[in-house]
């Protein structure tokens, strides 16, 4: 049937159902963007209100007298644990953590990725699985070992300390932790890096090694000037991967000075000492939540990009 | 093959008199530039990452507590955790474990394929203003775990929450308290981690429709199918590999939840919201249970590697074909 044959109340009722579906499409479309955004909202807001807007108060509601108190309290006096200085110190903790950290395993996954894409040798298959099965294994299965590892360079930086007055940054949490993120995150950044390089045509190298280029002048007169998406992908990726992380901070930086941000965060909400300072917590949350959250506003589409290359591979 | 050039001619060099020998060796240092350069990411890999399992596997052979020990003393670790798997009442923490992880990877993958699916047809209708909607939908997989469950623990919590807010709102018969409920909180560890990657689900399966020829949806229509119609027996099945990908991602991804659960609940009351990471992570720090600690973590290794070993084979082997 085409157009041409149907009756004028045929395509009047054609034309009621479409908008009768558009309704339904976007009515359906903008409940759900209601709901997702509703948490964060309601942590917006709350960072908002005063303890007494909070108590007995409607959790929507949008806060009577803004003020940035919380804000404020949670940056510089919050309590973790039993020390009251607020969340600022693990804040630039992760930030010292997360910068080398994401350095390091975004420089060595290119040089691997432009291994295993243009200076194949036998056996590069084998080693590419190894490195990507990596990726996916729970962290759990490799939790102990590495703490006893960590423990043992803690204690040699001790001793380096008493006998040369520095220990070299050796058995430094921060240290620690951003040498376990680049270890595991090496997996991740070599997978991108390979996949972005394996659609890189092979006749620009060749013709470049006529010219009598080596291996690291083609890697960086040709590879990384043409680079530039791949690396903010993974740049983008691993901070938030290492930012975000959880388990690996609590094992190795549980406690003491070192903590980073998310840590921290779970220990302010969860600090019992006197009243509960929701506001607070709140606040708390969403500095935790910033640095990822700007990332995704201002470099969305290469963050939705990242989360794609991690997921569909080979 | 280009290396197996280079490595030839570097032989064939190497015959040659005293003076080309030292081109021959440099150039030999040339060939094996690569090699040497992945080399350390390499190594660092099996040692931390395969070293380490080996290492786990073989602490839970022994009888470790609170520091490692390393005479072997058998499968007992294993042994226990058997025993613990059929122990419902009162249940066992493995017990409890193992059933939320059943619980919850299936109503979050279920979810979340489910959602992210309708979202991304949803989406895909030719709609204004989907450049605005759909970062909407993906925000909250930039966000940590922790500050998922800490947002959401407020949202959830009877007093403060939406309870308190419904109530206010006149509703004043609305009882949610799952989140306090033993049989129910791992249900609320599903919803927020639905809320957290359904969007990443959304966006992956977006990706797929954009795929897909327009003109076999065209010509479905000429052919008098319905638009429901065309999605179930066209669109979706050709879906199938993003369905794959985003089942191996889940799996994966629900396997390794720790972080929400101890954000969201802190273990729920008694230990009720425990997966098995929490599992792991309780009997090996905080249980000084190290060798049923070290035993579970091999049993969570095996389970995502039944997974994850038959997906990356068949990735890897069709690009070589």
């Amino acid at each position: 049937m085409t157009v041409l044959d149907m009756d004028v109340s045929d395509a009047k009722r054609m034309a009621r159902m479409r908008v009768i579906n558009r309704i339904v499409i976007y009515g359906l479309l903008g409940i759900f963007a209601v709901l997702y955004l509703m948490p964060l909202f309601v942590m917006l807001v709350t960072s908002f209100k005063t303890m007494d807007e909070i108590q007995g108060g409607n959790m929507l509601a949008l806060p009577r007298s803004p003020t940035l108190d919380a804000w404020v309290k949670a940056w510089g006096q919050a309590c973790v644990g039993l020390t009251c200085n607020g969340i600022s110190g693990y804040f630039w903790n992760s930030i010292k953590m997360v910068v080398p950290a994401v350095a390091v395993s975004t420089v060595l996954g290119a040089l691997n990725g432009y291994v295993l894409t243009k200076w194949r040798f036998r056996g590069h298959t084998l080693v590419f699985g190894l490195m990507l099965f990596a990726c996916f294994i729970p962290f759990q299965s490799v939790l102990l070992p590495m703490a006893t590892i960590l423990g043992n360079i803690t204690r040699f930086g001790i001793t380096l300390r008493s006998t040369f007055g520095t220990s070299f940054g050796l058995g430094d949490p921060t240290a620690n932790l951003a040498f376990v993120h680049v270890v595991y995150g090496l997996g991740f950044t070599t997978l991108f890096f390979r996949n972005y390089y394996a659609a890189f045509p092979d006749e620009l190298i060749k013709a470049a090694q006529m010219d009598g280029a080596g291996f690291f002048q083609i890697f960086w007169r040709i590879m990384v000037p043409n680079s530039l998406p791949i690396i903010v992908v993974t740049v983008i990726y691993q901070f938030t991967n290492i930012w975000n992380d959880y388990l690996f901070a609590s094992a190795y930086a549980g406690t003491g000075d070192a903590m980073p941000m998310t840590v921290a965060l779970n220990n302010v909400v969860n600090t019992s000492t006197g009243v509960v300072e929701y506001n607070v917590n709140m606040a708390a949350a969403m500095i935790a939540a910033l640095p990822t959250l700007i990332i995704y506003v201002v470099a969305g589409r290469y963050f939705v990009r990242g989360l794609m290359a991690g997921a569909v591979k080979g | 093959m280009a290396a197996k050039d280079h490595s030839m001619t570097s032989v064939a060099i190497d015959t040659a008199p005293e003076q080309v020998t030292r081109t021959g060796i440099r150039r030999r240092l040339q060939d094996a530039l690569p090699k040497i350069v992945l080399a350390p990411s390499f190594a660092v890999t099996l040692f931390f990452v395969y070293g380490f399992i080996i290492w786990t596997g073989y602490l839970s052979f022994t009888n470790s507590k609170t520091f490692p020990s390393y005479a072997l003393t058998g499968g007992r670790a294993y042994q226990r955790l058997w025993t613990w798997t059929f122990e419902n009442d009162p249940p066992s923490s493995w017990y409890t474990s193992i059933t939320n992880m059943g619980i919850f990877g299936l109503l979050y993958i279920g979810c979340c394929l489910a959602l992210g699916l309708l979202l991304a047809i949803l989406l895909d209708q030719k709609i204004r203003g989907e450049g605005f909607l759909r970062p909407l939908y993906l925000y909250p997989m930039a966000l940590s775990l922790i500050v998922t469950g800490v947002a959401w623990k407020w949202i959830l919590d009877p007093g403060l929450g939406l309870e308190q807010t419904f109530h206010q709102m006149g509703w004043t018969s609305f009882h949610f308290d799952w989140i306090k409920n033993k049989d129910f909180v791992i249900y609320t560890v599903v919803i927020a981690g639905v809320w957290q990657a359904s969007g990443f689900v959304m966006a992956m399966f977006l990706a797929g429709l954009r795929g897909i020829d327009g003109e076999i949806m065209k010509a479905a229509q000429i052919d008098g199918a319905s638009t429901w119609q065309v999605y179930r027996r066209i669109i979706i099945p050709l879906l199938r590999p993003v369905f794959l990908s985003a089942l191996i991602v889940l799996a994966h991804m629900s396997i390794k939840s720790y972080d929400l659960v101890v954000a969201l609940t802190s273990g729920g009351p008694g230990g009720s919201a425990w997966l098995p990471s929490n599992f792991m992570y309780e009997y090996t720090f905080r249980r000084n249970e190290m060798a049923v600690g070290s035993a579970s973590a091999i049993i969570m290794l095996m389970a995502i590697s039944a997974i994850i070993v038959p997906y990356l084979y068949s990735e890897l082997r069709e690009k070589k074909s």
